[in-house]
């Protein structure tokens, strides 16, 4: 069969017919994408130089130290661990309220008018500065009666900064990610499934938990991985309602409830911090830090290329098998 | 190796001296009717004068693929001007393959290869500049498919954008009119040509796409069913177009109406599966088709 | 399972598990209608809060707040030590509106023109094998965190920026600035750096989701494939392009960090009137103005003028979202989803 397979023909194509107008446009378009491609090279590549350079095993393991000397200043165990619980604290809050905003706006809706103001509440949070997420959460968490989630000093005064409390605003940066994955994944779900559903004697309750829920798994898993990725990246909420500290700091006394209600710093601010623009000039220890953070969203990235380009084949023929 | 290369291209290559009749270009109208079958009856052909012939497209050898999968096995054909040209066969027997094929298109389907040789007024169309080439040979699709934008622009489209300088909208008006006309949609769209060309109905969206076609003036017109959506009236209006037209445009028509086919054209192939079954005089195919397939596809729909 | 079994304990099983059956939809929608509403009683509260906490420095300072009544810098010292007993508001933010507005509007103006250009090399002028490493790369980008940007900014572009500024045109605004390589000029660039993946691949999937009978319509009319993209590609993809504008532009307002980082760190308006040297001007726009006072939210009239910020900002975003929407509705006319 392959012998017979017909080889493409080459397309001819000439400019010089071309509007002098289309000849420049095209070569704007040419050079844009060329520039792009550089870009994208050398961001990549330079971030790629420096981590490899800075970056050596045992600084993931070592906990980082105040000293202002990039020698002695330890190594950045703690932001890599401060990354990782605020990534899967603020996605293990945003989850389940997404989830359910998403089905009850896909499967119910009902009033009309209240689901298009939730519809336009989780637009606005996404279109939030989280900079403005991090100070009004700060406002918030330091009323007293929420002193609990942080640390109260003597006088009464709440601090209102804690991991908790950094992971609550965190949560918000990811809600509508996972809202609208999981909306788009229900709504991808044709409605004779549901019908099938029905007709089998289920009830609308069994349909979404036993049916829909896990047909849009990948859904919730993509907006997931995208929420992640920006919950990671993010540097503002971290800086104001984490505390900052370059360690995590539990609270004493408790051992789980310590480490929430404790600080800590992130990848992000560490990078920030060492920069010029924080306190510390430890650029060596920032790029290393750096590097880390990048391949964590590029993991990310990658998590979510993989779900999307595995479901998105699949998705299309897998109700019409 | 070579044995188990399939056949098709050779074995249509060597038939096809028997079945491809050098198709006769001065007495393209009315063959014998003698031996004409019964179901010939209740068929009117109109007469209508005989118009010379130039050939200016002939397709050599053509086999197309996509992703290897043979559509079109081996297809050698004419195209004159003077004569309309019918395409028929059953559904998915390769007809639209080998008409966007004429003029490149189907370099536009990443998948899509081409074997064989096309030639227009002697020239292969792969030497030709591809825009140059699109601009001689013009395409009316399947599925109607007018631009999100007004009629005007719509059929204005290609007079604007072909050329090196874009005229003026004083200067397009009597064209756009003139192809209106001819596709017979003026009188409908006259009051609101400015309106958008999604909201016609599917049979104006039709015309209006052989509207666009035609104001760009091409040489050859491929027509891919180009009626399918269109009542009896808007039907005539377009097949007394095509007469009208092939003294001065080569056109091939794809059909599935047989009645249409044997109205308007001088020539019929009929395909089944890739293959160029027949092509001859249309009288020949409807009347004394040569070939049992070509019987039984032509017989089933007059009887 | 109980009820597939319907022999044994069928008949008392199944009766109650009609009984129960509308409870639990009932139950179902209540529940996840509690949550909804829960989540935007968070959001109505967080803007309602965030409004009531700006509203002293609003009502204090009226429309002046929005204008130049003054040295900004001088203005947020006495806010956060007034020296007296009474807090002081004094406020009037137009150089950090106007610092906002230029590093944005330029970053977004420029991106707009670049990404589609871009869009359009590689969704139809790449060579293949380009196209296809450039899809996933430009994804990557757009969700680089923005402190890198920042940190590749602040180490290696601004010493680079700053080297090429003459000594003769830093000590001419001495008294003034002082020009170093981080200024808004930088700032935009990094911006539009970053916010360029963002749209490139927002116009990418909506150019390709233009139906396919329309460009090759046109390709059959003998058209060119740059007028093809030009008139109907990128002709019916204008709404993404809009719409993409929009996300990058909510972005940018929004960018705090890398913001602080590299476009100086003072409240100054870059003056067009001063020729070259307004390039190398440095500003600070709103959202790093937050970082910068950061921790002067202890002290109430700070915390109320820096609560304005964000209430402008929130004001933005949400006028940014509502454009959005309204903009996104031609693209369903046609079928086409962004
Ligand atoms: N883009 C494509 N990719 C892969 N296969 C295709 C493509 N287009 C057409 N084919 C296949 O090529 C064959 C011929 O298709 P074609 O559209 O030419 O048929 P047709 O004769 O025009 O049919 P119809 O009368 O229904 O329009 C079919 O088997 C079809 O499945
Ligand atoms: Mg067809």
């Amino acid at each position: 069969m392959a012998a017979a397979a017909p080889k493409r023909t080459g397309a001819v194509e000439s400019y010089s017919t071309w509007r002098w107008t289309d000849r420049l446009a095209l070569a704007l378009c040419w050079a844009c994408g060329i520039a792009l491609c550089v870009a994208a090279a050398s961001i990549l590549l330079y971030m790629g130089f420096r981590g490899l350079q800075y970056l050596r095993p045992e600084l993931l393991f070592e906990r980082p130290t105040g000293a202002v000397d990039q020698t002695k200043s330890g190594g950045i165990l703690d932001p890599i661990l401060g990354t990782l619980m605020l990534t899967v604290l603020g996605t293990a809050i945003a989850i389940p309220l997404a989830v359910c905003v998403a089905i009850w706006l896909v499967e119910y809706g009902r009033p009309a008018g209240l689901a298009r103001a939730v519809e336009s509440g989780v637009e606005i949070v996404a279109g939030t500065p989280s900079i403005v997420l991090a100070i009004f959460g700060l406002i918030i968490f330091q009323q007293p009666w929420l002193g609990w989630l942080s640390f109260t000093a003597e006088g009464g005064g709440v601090f209102g900064r804690s991991l908790i409390n950094a992971s609550i605003m965190m949560s918000f940066i990811a809600l509508p990610l996972v809202v609208g994955a999981t909306r788009e994944g229900l709504n991808a779900i044709p409605g004779h499934v549901r019908e099938a559903s029905y007709a089998l004697g289920k009830t609308k309750a069994a349909t979404i938990r036993r049916v829909l829920l896990p047909a849009v798994r990948p859904s919730i898993a993509t907006g997931t991985a995208l929420g992640m990725g920006r919950i990671a990246g993010d540097t503002a909420i971290v800086i104001i309602l984490l505390g900052n500290t370059l360690l995590i700091e539990p609270q004493e006394g408790m051992p789980v409830l310590g480490l929430l209600t404790g600080t800590g710093s992130t990848l992000t601010s560490y990078v920030y911090e060492n920069s010029p623009a924080g306190e510390g000039g430890a650029y060596e220890k920032a790029y290393a830090a750096a590097f880390v953070l990048l391949l964590v969203v590029l993991v990310l990235n990658f998590a979510v290329a993989r779900v999307v380009g595995g479901s998105s084949t699949s998705r299309s023929n897998l109700w019409n098998r | 190796m070579e044995s188990l290369m399939p056949p098709p291209v050779r074995r249509i290559a060597a038939d096809r001296q028997a079945t491809v009749a050098p198709a006769p270009s001065s007495n393209g109208g009315e063959p014998a009717l003698d031996g004409a079958p019964a179901r010939a009856r209740g068929l009117s052909r109109p007469d209508r004068p005989r118009v010379p012939a130039i050939e200016r497209m002939r397709a050599e050898n053509l086999v197309l693929a996509y992703g290897g999968k043979p559509a079109v096995k081996g297809v050698s054909l004419p195209i004159r001007q003077g004569e309309v040209l019918a395409l028929i066969g059953p559904s998915g027997c390769g007809k639209t393959t080998l008409l966007r094929s004429l003029n490149r298109l189907t370099e536009l389907t990443p998948t899509a290869t081409r074997e064989g040789r096309i030639l227009l007024d002697g020239q292969d169309v792969d030497q030709l500049e591809v825009t140059q080439l699109r601009r001689r040979i013009s395409m009316v699709f399947q599925q109607p498919n007018p631009f999100p934008m007004s009629v005007f622009d719509n059929v204005a489209y290609a007079l604007r954008e072909q050329g090196k300088k874009r005229p003026g909208k004083k200067e397009l008006a009597p064209q756009v009119e003139e192809a209106l006309v001819r596709a017979g949609l003026f009188d409908e769209v006259r009051a609101d040509l400015q309106h958008p060309a999604l909201r016609l109905s599917g049979g104006q969206q039709q015309r209006l796409c052989i509207a666009r076609a035609l104001a760009a003036r091409p040489e050859v017109l491929l027509l891919d069913e180009p009626c399918s959506a269109l009542d009896p009236k808007s039907t005539e209006v377009i097949e007394e177009l095509i007469v009208r037209l092939r003294e001065e445009v080569a056109i091939v028509i794809v059909t599935h109406n047989l009645q249409q086919a044997y109205r308007v054209a001088d020539n019929v192939a009929f395909m089944y599966l890739g293959d160029l079954v027949e092509y001859g005089p249309t009288d020949q195919i409807f009347h004394a088709p040569t070939q049992h397939r070509t019987r039984e596809y032509v017989g089933g729909a007059f009887g | 399972m109980a009820t597939s079994a319907p022999t044994a304990t069928g008949r008392p099983l199944a009766a109650l598990a009609r009984l129960r059956e509308p409870w639990t939809d009932r139950r179902a929608e209540l529940v996840l209608g509690a949550v909804s509403c829960f989540v935007l009683a968070l959001i109505v509260g967080m803007v309602v809060f965030v409004f009531s906490k700006a509203w002293p420095s609003f009502s204090h300072n009226g429309l002046g707040w929005f204008g130049d009544t003054g040295n900004v810098n001088q203005q947020m010292d006495r806010i956060q030590q007034p020296g007296t007993a009474e807090p002081v508001y004094d406020f009037g933010a137009f150089d950090l509106i106007w610092g906002t507005v230029l590093t944005t509007g330029v970053a977004v103006l420029f991106g707009a023109a670049f990404s589609t250009l871009a869009a359009i090399f590689m969704v139809e002028f790449a060579p293949e094998s380009l196209r296809r490493i450039l899809t996933p790369t430009v994804s990557l980008l757009a969700a680089v965190p923005s402190v890198i940007y920042g940190l590749i900014g602040i180490l290696v572009l601004a010493p680079f920026v700053g080297d090429l500024i003459s000594q003769d045109r830093k000590e001419s605004v001495a008294g003034v600035i002082s020009l170093t390589g981080e200024n808004w000029l930088l700032a935009t660039f990094i911006l539009a750096v970053m916010i360029i993946p963002i749209m490139t691949a927002i116009i990418a999937q909506a150019l390709r989701q233009v139906p396919r009978g329309w460009t090759e319509g046109a390709a059959a009319l003998g058209v060119n494939r740059w007028r093809v993209m030009w008139t109907i590609s990128v002709r019916t993809a204008r709404p993404a392009i809009v719409a993409g504008a929009v996300l990058a532009t909510g972005r940018a307002l929004g960018e705090a960090i890398m913001l602080a980082m590299v476009s100086g760190g003072t409240a100054f308006a870059p003056n067009p009137v001063d020729g070259l040297t307004f390039f190398l001007e440095p500003t600070r726009p709103l959202a790093a103005t937050i970082v910068f006072y950061r921790e002067g939210l202890a002290n109430p009239a700070m915390a109320s003028t820096l609560y304005g910020i964000a209430a402008v900002l929130l004001v933005s975003a949400m006028a940014l979202s509502i454009g959005a929407y309204v903009v996104k509705q031609p693209m369903k006319k046609y079928g086409i989803r962004t």
